[in-house]
């Protein structure tokens, strides 16, 4: 092992580190004033850290080569895959996030900082290669995560948002740390390849039991049920950015934990917990799915379409396969835009005052006040509820492709049957948005970074997606490919 | 044509004029629609002359690897090129239709319509079995903006209706299609045609293909959103719905069901008798007591329906003949319909029977188009609608004399409704001031109302136009279909013809049992 190759490994991570503390301490000497500033700072840090990951993901790199100080840290193609599209989330949020704080008052110059320091702990967690590394990472996006949903401190429902946030994810830390120390203690050691390497021989009653629990801990990250409770409030109560910046960056990373460590470390025990994802999978596309019907919050209803769209990821995880592993990668990068329109069209509904609307029955006859922005919410929610000839119904399809060559067919069946309830709820906001009569709430106009964003991911998930499928796909397989490489 | 893709150029033009009509004011929106209808049709028309027919099977064929999982494959057989020659035909008339009807949000109505043009045309030219599924999902979004946006009263009940009924049906063909391409290798469309399933998952296959093609057929007991949709929809929404939309369940039945699942076709048939049966009987009684005109025509199109899956079930060549011509005269004949509907409601804003009455005093030629549309659709020969429905009851004869003996009832009760309809509104006292100070037919209506009925009379007359094209491919999956051929309850003996008379024509040999019946 030589330092200098790992810390070679780490350069983006040391980039965004470094780029982090120099500007808390702009932050401390420049004060809010700089925000602007430092906002534009972390962006250019973030878009750097990505850059310096992309090569690793165009040549494939996988095997013990893109291994770092003694397996705690991979930086292979699967990595890189995820770091890109946590680095984009974040740089996106970022530049969405002033308009929004500004016109509350509240933009503060510690928030880039802190996104910078959650996107720094997420690309953690998606190249942890030992559970150390695995609970460092996660800790670092979730103590900055807490801050950020409790950003508008004179809100009520961000404070409330903040707090549940914490107790919750303090108690799903625990749950992870108690199955964590079980699976350490029944296999003698914390890195995946040992673990993996351990279990080969069967599993024993102490591992299963440290198995659940770690799935449990991790079911909580990524909202799926029955974990997803402090979700919808959250998502509702947080500031909108901040709700994309968790619904997009927080899950991307969740998920390629929720990966490395179930694909990797238990990836020769797939009897032990296919079952258990099988039936996280169809509880989170139902319960996602009959949870938004009655929901009259845009905000919550996004909450519970991506408690729905966990689901579909999980029917990937579900088949152990490294096309199940391919097809998550690739519906987590169309969810990610697709979250990314919807959120940044939330943000654009606006009333006279300027205030934030979130209303569903405001929406009402959107189509003739704000015509483009009823046009992006709708390709957004055909996208969601995956209606070819849109984007997100390719990411559905390959899950289900997947599930189907698996021979997991029930799954596939039930799963399906099930995206139809999903459909309803999309179709009840197109309805309000073009059937219903104008009811004249949303006024104003859209910023132009705001605008660019919109259109960049809307044509992004509209057919024109479809062109991109070859080369998104190739680079998931090779993502899928590292992650199991040597397996 | 050489190289030249025309199929995508076709797919092309309403799609350009779609996202162009988005940003339009109405009236430039009206014409750009209706130039890029027009152009579609003259592109059919030089698809058809240039169709060689007796050539290859799969003909204009395009393939373009650009998509992950699937390619952009396009090429038609005969039995394809008649359902785009009707959709392109009939496009134009619905555009004309709603040229002055709707005046709200007319760019974005003109840019739904031109967006099902696309794909209905996609429908029947893909030659990738994902690519296929596309554009058949696809059409949900426009159809659920038509009737949603420009309906009638109860237009957004309709609207969910239609939605979520034609997606689960159509989620459970997706999930037997990926098994399908799991299994085969490939998601080639003419290669699957000929690709032999396990007769043991052909079972489940099919039932998964049925859930959504009955949904789109309509079949009965499944065809309960189609007068909710119909009502609803505007004039155009309806003729399109009936004339190309229901086609893609019969196109369904005969490009998948059958040539790839024969066995289990073969297996499903009584199902499908009994199923077309009930409907032609109860659909037929439910039209007789209708007070609403569309309504009438909707339950109308569900037992025409069933004379098609009857047809298709009948695995011979008259019933899968008579079928698609079916499916072609009530294209023509229901479109032709809802428009007459559509061109007394513009005048009274009613459907109501009961408000109309003695049209043909007033409304003479309205009347003279009106009486040959419905005695079309009653299948009076010379018409279009007696070719087919002979066709697919002679050949459902030879497979089941108890299914052609109760489906042909529906032609009775097609007439005593029909009829009744005609009788109420055209003949009978002037009950009505305002019906009876209705004008006429105007240029525009004559223009939509006269190609229909040159087209009616046409494939009444000489049906060897339409069935040329398709005969070569008729008889391909007519030879599929034989190794798995039902037992039916009919046992036909052939005839003792004297010797002077040749044996003519497939067809005269049918209509001899059919005859005597």
């Amino acid at each position: 092992m030589d330092w200098s190759h790992s810390l070679r490994l780490i350069a983006p991570e040391e980039t965004l580190s470094v780029v982090g503390l120099v500007l808390l301490l702009v932050a401390a000497w420049g004060g809010d004033k700089a925000s602007r500033l430092i906002s534009i700072l972390a962006v250019a840090g973030l878009v750097a850290a990505g850059f310096l990951v992309a090569p690793a993901l165009c040549h494939g790199a996988m095997g013990p080569d893109t291994s770092a100080f003694f397996g705690q840290f991979r930086a292979d193609a699967f990595a890189s895959f995820g770091k890109i599209l946590i680095y984009l989330s974040a740089a996106v949020t970022l530049v969405v996030a002033p308009a929004f704080f500004e016109r509350v008052g509240a933009m503060r110059a510690e928030f880039p900082v802190l996104v910078v320091f959650a996107a720094l702990g997420s690309g953690m967690m998606v190249s942890a290669g030992d559970l150390m590394s695995l609970y460092i990472g996660l800790e670092m996006n979730s103590l900055a995560s807490y801050v950020l949903a409790a950003f508008l401190r004179t809100d009520g429902r961000s404070a409330e948002a903040g707090l549940k946030y914490f107790v919750l994810g303090a108690l799903a830390s625990g749950i992870l740390l108690f199955g964590m120390s079980l699976t350490y203690g029944f296999t003698g050691t914390t890195s995946f390849d040992g673990i993996s390497a351990a279990l080969a021989g069967g599993l024993s009653h102490g591992a299963v039991f440290g198995l659940v629990f770690i799935l449990a801990g991790l079911a909580f990250k990524i909202s799926a049920v029955p974990f997803h409770m402090w979700t919808p409030d959250v998502y509702e109560g947080a500031p909108t950015p901040v709700t994309t910046f968790f619904a997009t960056s927080g899950k991307v990373a969740a998920l390629g934990l929720t990966m490395r460590v179930v694909l990797g470390a238990f990836g020769n025990q797939a009897g032990a917990w296919q079952q258990i994802v099988v039936f996280i999978a169809l509880a989170s596309i139902v319960v996602g799915a009959l949870g938004a019907i009655g929901q009259r919050n845009i905000k919550r209803l996004m909450a519970y379409s991506s408690i729905n769209n966990v689901g579909f990821i999980l029917v990937g995880l579900a088949t152990g396969t490294q096309a199940g592993a391919s097809a998550m990668l690739f519906y987590s990068a169309v969810y990610v835009a697709m979250t990314i329109a919807g959120f940044v069209a939330i943000l654009s509904l606006r009333d006279d005052a300027g205030e934030p609307v979130e209303d569903i029955r405001s929406l009402a006859g959107l189509w003739k006040t704000r015509p483009g922005l009823a046009l992006a919410l709708m390709v957004v929610m055909f996208s969601l509820a995956g209606i070819p000839p849109l984007f997100g119904f390719w990411g559905k399809f390959l899950v289900f492709r997947a599930a189907v060559d698996a021979n997991l067919m029930a799954l596939a069946f039930i799963g399906f049957a099930a995206s139809v309830i999903g459909a309803f709820y999309y179709l009840k906001v197109i309805k309000v948005m073009y059937f219903d009569e104008p009811a004249d709430v949303v006024k104003g106009e859209t910023d132009l970074w705001h605008r660019i964003i919109l259109i960049a991911a809307c044509v992004f998930i509209s057919p024109l997606g479809f062109l991109l499928s070859r080369w998104l796909g190739g680079l998931t397989d090779t993502a899928a490919a590292a992650l199991f490489f040597g397996s | 044509m050489g190289g030249f893709p025309i199929l995508s150029l076709m797919l092309a033009v309403p799609l350009v004029a779609a996202l162009a009509c988005l940003f339009l004011e109405a009236k430039a929106a009206r014409q750009v629609a209706l130039a890029a209808t027009l152009v579609d049709f003259a592109l059919g028309v030089v698809l058809w002359a240039n169709f060689d027919i007796g050539g290859a099977q799969w003909q204009f064929t395009e393939r373009l690897e650009i998509f992950q999982g699937f390619s952009w494959a396009l090429g038609i057989d005969g039995i394809a090129l008649l359902l785009i020659e009707l959709s392109v035909f009939l496009m134009p008339i619905c555009i004309g239709a709603s040229w002055n009807s709707i005046d709200k949000r007319v760019g974005e109505y003109m840019a739904a319509f031109l967006l099902v043009e696309t794909l209905m045309i996609g429908v029947f030219a893909a030659q990738d079995l994902f690519l296929f599924y596309m554009f058949f999902e696809a059409g949900l979004i426009p159809m659920y903006l038509i009737i949603g946006i420009w309906g009638g009263a109860d237009r957004i009940y309709a609207s969910y209706k239609f939605f979520l009924y034609t997606l689960l049906g159509s989620v459970l063909m997706l999930v037997a299609m990926l098994w399908m391409v799991h299994t085969a290798g490939t998601t080639d469309i003419p290669t699957l045609m000929v690709y032999d399933f396990a007769p043991q998952a052909q079972t489940w296959l099919w039932l998964a293909f049925f859930a959504s093609f009955a949904v789109k057929m309509p079949m009965w007991p499944v065809h309960t959103w189609l007068p909710a949709a119909h009502v609803q929809a505007p004039t155009a929404g309806s003729v399109i719905l009936a004339g190309v939309l229901l086609k893609m369940g019969g196109y369904g039945f005969i490009r998948f069901s059958l040539p790839m699942f024969p066995e289990a076709s073969a297996l499903f048939a009584p199902l499908i008798w009994g199923l077309s049966m009930a409907a032609v009987v109860i659909t037929s009684l439910i039209a007789l007591v209708q007070h609403d005109m569309k309504k009438l025509i909707a339950y109308s199109s569900v037992a025409h329906m069933a004379i098609v899956t009857i047809g298709l079930f009948a695995f011979n060549v008259q019933g899968l003949e008579g079928s698609m011509m079916v499916m072609l005269s009530h294209g023509l004949v229901s479109g032709a319909l809802f428009l007459c509907v559509g061109v007394i409601y513009d005048r009274l804003h009613t459907r109501e029977i009961d408000r109309y009455g003695g049209l043909s005093i007033n409304m003479p030629r309205y009347a003279l188009f009106f009486l040959l549309f419905t005695m079309a659709s009653i299948g009076l020969p010379g018409t279009s609608g007696f070719v087919g429905e002979f066709l697919s009851l002679g050949g459902i004869y030879q497979a089941s004399t108890w299914t052609a003996l109760v489906c042909t009832t529906g032609i009775i009760l097609g007439a005593a409704y029909m009829l009744y309809l005609y009788r109420r509104v055209a003949f009978g006292e002037q009950k009505n001031a305002d019906a009876a100070a209705m004008p006429d037919l105007d240029a525009r209506e004559l223009l939509m109302v006269v190609p229909l009925a040159l087209a009616v009379l046409w494939m009444g007359i000489y049906p060897e136009s339409f069935l040329a094209p398709m005969r070569a491919d008729i008889a391909a999956l007519d030879a599929r279909l034989a190794r798995a051929a039902p037992a039916g309850d009919s046992k036909p003996t052939a005839g003792k013809p004297a010797s002077q008379h040749q044996a003519g024509p497939a067809h005269e040999e049918v209509a001899a049992p059919e005859g005597a019946h």
